[in-house]
């Protein structure tokens, strides 16, 4: 089963009794205790690197704590919170520049993903395996490499990109053509086209659920008279929303953490007009360079709090669209 | 009548076979120029990584890697143009420059002396041949330090790939054979940090790690950590360890293997699969690892990753487009090798933490 309905078992198996674990028989204690032993290295590091710092995060948060003077910190109570959410333009900026970000880039990538899937699928297609591998190898070029590419592909006069749509009849070369990287409307567009080369692993999972939707359904559909439009309607895509659902969880919480690419293009300048200021960059900038440890605090807090509430928002709606074969309703 | 039924099932068969064939040619070529589009940039980036850095930003310039010509007049070296006359286009090498006239010689017929054209210079194309630029690849190798870039990330890659491998093996192994209180609870939590945003924990840590232990400007930060698994491989292993049969582990009990002796001598050696592709899922997560170095090693540029090195080479170099785009090539050799030489078990392990079987 996949991560997240594992998740969904375990919480139906849940039982949160405390008594039921000193009512333990010596067999069952001598299990346990195996049991703990064997998860120990996960449940320290939990401690450690989860939960100790959560909270201790939040606490920097009611904090003025610059790091190069940490003898200054003082308690100011929400007084961080009060200036993140009220006062300061930069927050609710870099919010909207994430939210729109992921609208454009989200819908793109995920239905880029399963078409491609739906492709190499399709028993039409010669040399299948091959095609597979071809279409994955972009996802492992590293990142870095991939952006620096990508950026010189994207040059609006000796980019291939835009002497490709030339060819076309579409004017796109020079100065008052297609400028990917200097124009605010243009760029959540080429940093899609970048993100493009990272969706291998959504590709994968398509096709593997694609590969597990049984033929008599496809063969049932047809006898009914359905086209391959009808069939890619009705049967495929409601047999795989639970991989479209997992791809939909994972890509929302990367794309609240939107970095590198703004950070390697331009340094996390915000720009061109302050398009690309993230609300990660601006984090980074106030926790790391600025060493605005408190107020660094309260921005991670809250983008947690907003990842936290949009993914329980996904998982209580995916009830009603994410179809899962095993289960009788 | 059964010749008549016969002929009308050939003609139906032919038809269905030519209907196929066209469909497999068409989904083919469509998929072909999917992906010719969809890797255009890599072979950009090749090419280009192969170019003189004048060529890199001619727009005028051929596709490519290609060089002007040039020859030598007298013990000089001259341009060698492509020159529009009343009996076509000459390759000429230009001699004197002028605004509105030059002076040319043709190299296929020196002895006639200087020949003057009229027109502006500047207008014409050089005569080029193909020539490819592997200098730039030791060029690349050398200024950025490839070496030790590449030292640091293989050390960092490594030491967490068996730290991480270990740590999550037996962790999952405590998920997959025993009951203990509390293990759907932690289960849970375990996979709920997968969307925990790291930026969260991200500051105390920080604090603690480079104020208080002092390891700011070291690997320790990202090292440490590591060693204690993490969530995504524990969940792969574990699904993998499900699968394994009880019967090994009930029969190592009775012949007298203790806990660990049956997980290190029983279950391991029958998960190579799963452990091949976590570590490496690790390993490339390692080679990719930007966020963390950049901002614990701030500040101790000896100590730099790849990723890191690349970034400031590219701020530092942004006009050497063939020098950059050659350290991204070097850069992305090992992950494409690897990958093509290990994408059976791969792929395996991708499909196991997204798909419901």
């Amino acid at each position: 089963m996949d991560m997240f309905t594992e998740f969904g078992a375990a919480r139906g198996g849940a039982r949160w009794s405390l008594r039921a674990a000193f009512r333990l028989t010596g067999a069952q204690r001598d299990e346990a205790k195996w049991g703990l032993i064997f998860i120990s290295p996960w449940l320290i590091g939990f401690a450690l690197f989860y939960f100790a710092p959560m909270i201790v995060s939040f606490l920097f948060s009611l904090y003025d704590f610059v790091l190069s003077a940490p003898d200054e910190a003082r308690f100011v109570g929400l007084e961080n919170w009060r200036r993140m959410l009220a006062e300061d333009p930069n927050t609710w900026e870099a919010l909207f520049v994430t939210f729109k970000f992921a609208l454009i880039s989200l819908p793109i990538g995920m239905v880029s993903a399963f078409l491609l899937a739906v492709l190499l699928n399709s028993k039409h297609l010669l040399g299948r395996n091959v095609m597979r591998t071809l279409f994955y190898a972009p996802t492992m070029v590293p990142l870095i490499a991939a952006i620096l590419i990508w950026s010189r592909v994207l040059n609006p006069q000796t980019g291939w990109l835009n002497q490709m749509i030339e060819v076309t009849g579409i004017q796109a070369v020079g100065m008052d053509g297609l400028r990917w990287l200097d124009d605010p409307n243009l760029i959540y567009i080429a940093y899609t086209f970048i993100g493009l080369w990272g969706i291998g692993n959504a590709i994968l999972i398509n096709l593997a659920s694609l590969q597990g939707v049984p033929t008599e359904l496809y063969e049932a559909a047809s006898i009914d008279g359905a086209g391959w439009l009808r069939q890619l309607w009705s049967v495929t895509i409601p047999m795989v929303t639970p991989v479209i659902f997992y791809n939909l969880v994972l890509s929302v919480v990367g794309l609240l953490q939107y970095f590198i690419v703004p950070y390697v293009l331009n340094g996390g300048n915000g720009y061109p007009e302050g398009s690309t200021n993230f609300y990660m960059i601006y984090f980074y900038k106030q926790a790391f360079p600025f060493q605005n440890m408190g107020y660094g605090a309260t921005l991670a807090w809250f983008m947690f709090i907003i990842g936290l509430g949009i993914t329980i928002f996904l998982f209580a709606t995916g009830r009603y669209w994410v179809y899962y074969a095993g289960e009788s309703k | 009548m059964a010749a008549l039924q016969s002929n009308t099932w050939n003609e139906y068969e032919i038809g269905r076979r030519r209907r196929n064939l066209l469909l497999t040619a068409a989904v083919t070529l469509f998929a072909l120029a999917i992906l010719a589009i969809y890797l255009m940039p890599m072979a950009y980036g090749v090419i280009t990584s192969l170019k003189s850095k004048a060529q890199t930003s001619d727009p005028g310039a051929p596709v490519w890697p290609a060089e002007a010509i040039k020859f030598s007049y007298e013990g000089e070296s001259y341009d060698l143009l492509q020159v529009p006359t009343e009996s076509g286009i000459r390759h000429w090498a230009l001699v004197k420059k002028g605004r509105r006239a030059s002076q040319f010689i043709d190299p296929a017929n020196v002895a006639a002396g200087l020949i003057d054209w009229e027109g502006n210079w500047r207008q014409l194309q050089p005569v080029r041949e193909f020539a490819v630029q592997w200098d730039n690849y030791p060029r690349a190798w050398n200024t950025i330090d490839f070496a030790r870039l590449l030292g640091n990330t293989l050390m960092y890659a490594f030491i967490t790939m068996f730290g991480t491998v270990a740590a999550s093996s037996c962790a999952a192994y405590g998920f997959a054979r025993f009951n203990f209180p509390f293990k759907n609870l932690l289960f849970m939590i375990m996979i709920g940090t997968i969307v925990l945003p790291p930026a969260v924990t991200l500051v105390p840590t920080y604090a603690f790690f480079v104020n208080i232990l002092g390891w700011g400007g070291t690997w320790l930060p990202l090292i440490v950590p590591a060693m204690f698994g993490n969530a995504y491989n524990i969940f792969l292993l574990r699904q993998y360890f499900l699968t394994i049969p009880r019967e090994m582990e009930e029969a190592a009990q009775i012949d007298g293997a203790g806990r660990i002796r049956t997980f290190v001598s029983v279950i391991l050696p029958q998960a190579v699969p799963a452990l091949t592709a976590v570590s490496l899922f690790h390993f490339f997560f390692a080679w990719n690892d930007f966020f963390g170095p950049l901002i614990y090693l701030a500040g101790n540029r000896d100590a730099n990753p790849i990723t890191v090195g690349l970034t400031e080479f590219n701020g530092l170099y942004s006009s050497e487009t063939q020098l950059i785009l050659a350290a991204a090539v070097i850069s992305m050799i090992p992950p494409l090798a690897i990958f093509f030489l290990a994408q059976r078990v791969f792929i395996q392990g991708i499909v196991v933490t997204g798909v419901d079987k």
